[in-house]
């Protein structure tokens, strides 16, 4: 029986007839058509296509990194269309973003670092800055590197700093593009459990890209694009991690 | 220093922290404001000692009001005018006093030393009042024998073992256009860039030291006013005074003569040699030059610091920080090497005052109202190169780190 919370009642991400395309005229190039996909909240979803599918180009777009051009995208109930600069910047407080690369501050220490992801918050009284990223290391299994720069840090433990950054804000989508490229297998599901058990237990939805099989398993759903089209919005999991 | 700037800031100090990283670039940022610190405070320096040089005699000339020749621009290119128009000043009800006093310059040789100095000479009725200080005044007096006078002990490279003899009170003369004069005091005057030191006789002397000289043809002529009538006006001292000085100059028959307030005797002497004399435009272009040398340093160390975060920027940009939280990272950083490079250039800066002062022998001195504008002026230049780096800044998007 599945006893995790439900937080599904309300998608976290809804999109509808997204048409995206890059230039104007006779050099545009269409990449994103018609795309329809609903993630629930809670869901940790993983995005799979082949290069040039348009699975960067979403996910930018949903992550309220690039504006909108055609079709509706809600995102916590929010729609991006026509949506202002500034309600963008302020809706991306919501969200965590894990990049493929780490993009640590290098003067800024482990927890320096984290703490910029939840200096931009406002924070619930009585929620310590301080203690709350010394928390997010200890997540990552990094609490004896808290005063480290990033140049003393390995690569997987600068990864694991970036996913603390992230998610030291209770972010309520995580949006994360190919994060356990530059990990060793251990180091790969070390990351991606944090981001199941946060689904599981605080209901945080988690959109990936990635082309790491190794990790599938862990995923809700797979949702596979091919040309800019949502070819398989549910694809299974268990298919594509025997690959 | 880093919690307290958190405290201050109410966030990590990146800018601060960016910057001690890596200690090249911030050595090389410092440097960069540092030369153009002391070069501007070496400009402004040798600028403000020309302007307080040339107006240091005006300043202390017992006059409430002065009759000049229309033409009259500097104490340093004076045209003598006819006396009569002081005479017909004195006949104002509101004059009380008018001393005409005569000015040039001379060329002395020192037969010890055979140095050359230039003299700015100053000739005076023995039996009136010039000037405000007693220091100068005292001696006026003793202008009353034919062929004597006072000197400024205080004259650019004067011979020492002359000043020990005066000072001793051993006769000392001096021979100018083949009269001897007899010293028979000193006074602290000092150089300007015209002069090397400056000379009091009679009027009488005067005319005799300087051939083309007339009596009644004064440089200028001091007046000072009835001191009840400021008691008899409602309006400021000043302006009774400029207004004053209008009507006279307006009762005069004559074209040839104005008269002006001391200030704006002051204020004409500054104005020439700001304005209208090249050496007060060499100075305010090694200010600029300064300010712009300073500016490109600072404008590249923090562009290059912009580039080599774009990444780390746009990473930020993609969790929600506003684009005034980028400025405050940049102008944290400008106000920082502003700090860093002032200290060190304020100190040099005290060094070299003291070595150009001692060498040139003009009050090259540092103020605080100077030390205050050039910090003022560094805060400027480093937060105009932050805000011009700051345009690399909106590069930065988020949506290419994916």
């Amino acid at each position: 029986m599945d006893d995790r919370p439900s937080f599904r009642q309300e998608p976290a991400i809804c999109i509808q007839g997204l048409s995206h395309s890059f230039g104007v005229g006779q050099a545009s190039l269409k990449v994103l058509l018609d795309v329809q996909l609903e993630i629930q909240r809670g869901e940790l979803v993983i995005l799979m296509g082949p290069s040039g599918s348009g699975k960067t180009t979403l996910l930018t777009i949903v992550g309220c990194l690039r504006s909108l051009q055609e079709g509706s995208v809600k995102l916590l109930g929010n729609e991006l269309k026509d949506a202002s600069e500034r309600q963008l910047m302020l809706l991306r407080r919501h969200l965590g973003f894990i990049f493929q690369s780490h993009n640590l501050h290098e003067s800024l220490t482990a927890i320096q670092n984290v703490r910029m992801g939840l200096d931009v918050q406002q924070l619930k009284p009585g929620v310590n800055r301080e203690s709350a990223s010394r928390q997010a290391l200890e997540m990552v299994g990094l609490s004896d590197r808290i005063d480290y720069l990033p140049a003393q840090l390995s690569g997987g433990q600068k990864q694991r700093v970036a996913v603390a950054r992230a998610l030291v804000g209770n972010p309520e989508i995580v949006f994360a593009d190919e994060p356990t490229a530059a990990l060793d297998i251990d180091s790969g599901r070390k990351v991606v459990r944090i981001l199941r058990q946060l689904a599981d237990q605080r209901g945080t939805t988690t959109l990936m890209v990635t082309h790491d099989h190794r990790i599938l398993d862990l995923a809700d759903r797979i949702v596979k694009m091919e040309d800019g089209r949502v070819i398989d919005a549910a694809a299974n999991v268990t298919t594509y991690a025997g690959e | 220093m880093t919690g307290l700037l958190h405290r201050i800031l109410g966030r990590l100090p990146i800018g601060w922290l960016q910057l001690w990283h890596n200690p090249t670039r911030l050595a090389a940022a410092i440097g960069g404001v540092m030369f153009a610190n002391v070069l501007i405070f070496m400009q402004l320096g040798f600028m403000y000692a020309l302007f307080d040089t040339s107006v240091a005699i005006h300043r202390r000339l017992d006059a409430d009001l002065l009759v000049v020749g229309t033409d009259f621009q500097s104490l340093g290119h004076i045209n003598p005018f006819p006396r009569a128009r002081a005479w017909e000043a004195l006949a104002d009800p509101e004059i009380r006093e008018m001393v005409p006093v005569y000015v040039s310059t001379l060329k002395w040789t020192d037969p010890d030393t055979n140095a050359t100095t230039q003299f700015r000479v100053l000739g005076l009725p023995p039996n009136e009042k010039v000037f405000r200080d007693q220091d100068a005044q005292q001696w006026v007096p003793q202008l009353a024998l034919a062929n004597r006078v006072v000197l400024d002990i205080a004259t650019r490279q004067l011979n020492p073992a002359l000043v020990d003899r005066v000072q001793q009170g051993r006769p000392v003369t001096m021979e100018f256009n083949g009269i001897e004069l007899q010293v028979v005091g000193t006074f602290r005057q000092g150089a300007s860039f015209e002069t090397d030191g400056h000379l009091m006789v009679s009027d009488d002397t005067f005319m005799r030291l300087f051939a083309g000289a007339e009596p009644g043809a004064p440089s200028l002529a001091l007046l000072r006013t009835d001191p009840s009538r400021q008691e008899r006006y409602a309006t400021p001292h000043a302006e009774q005074l400029d207004y004053l000085a209008e009507s006279l100059t307006a009762s005069f028959p004559e074209r040839d003569a104005k008269v002006m307030t001391l200030d704006a005797f002051v204020a004409q002497e500054h104005y020439f040699q700001g304005q209208q004399k090249p050496v007060g435009f060499v100075f305010m272009f090694g200010v600029t030059m300064g300010l712009v040398v300073g500016m490109v340093i600072v404008y590249q160390v923090l562009a290059t610091d912009v580039q080599d975060h774009l990444k780390e920027y746009a990473t930020f940009k993609a969790v929600g920080y506003s684009n005034s939280f980028f400025t405050s990272i940049i102008l944290e950083e400008a106000i920082s090497l502003a700090v860093l490079g002032f200290l060190p250039a304020f100190l040099l800066a005290l060094v070299l005052y003291a070595v150009a002062s001692h060498v040139t022998w003009l009050p090259i001195e540092m103020n605080w109202q100077r030390a205050l504008f050039v910090l003022l002026l560094t805060f400027g230049m480093c937060s105009l190169a932050g805000v011009i780096a700051m345009r690399r800044l909106r590069s930065a998007d988020p949506a290419e780190l994916f």
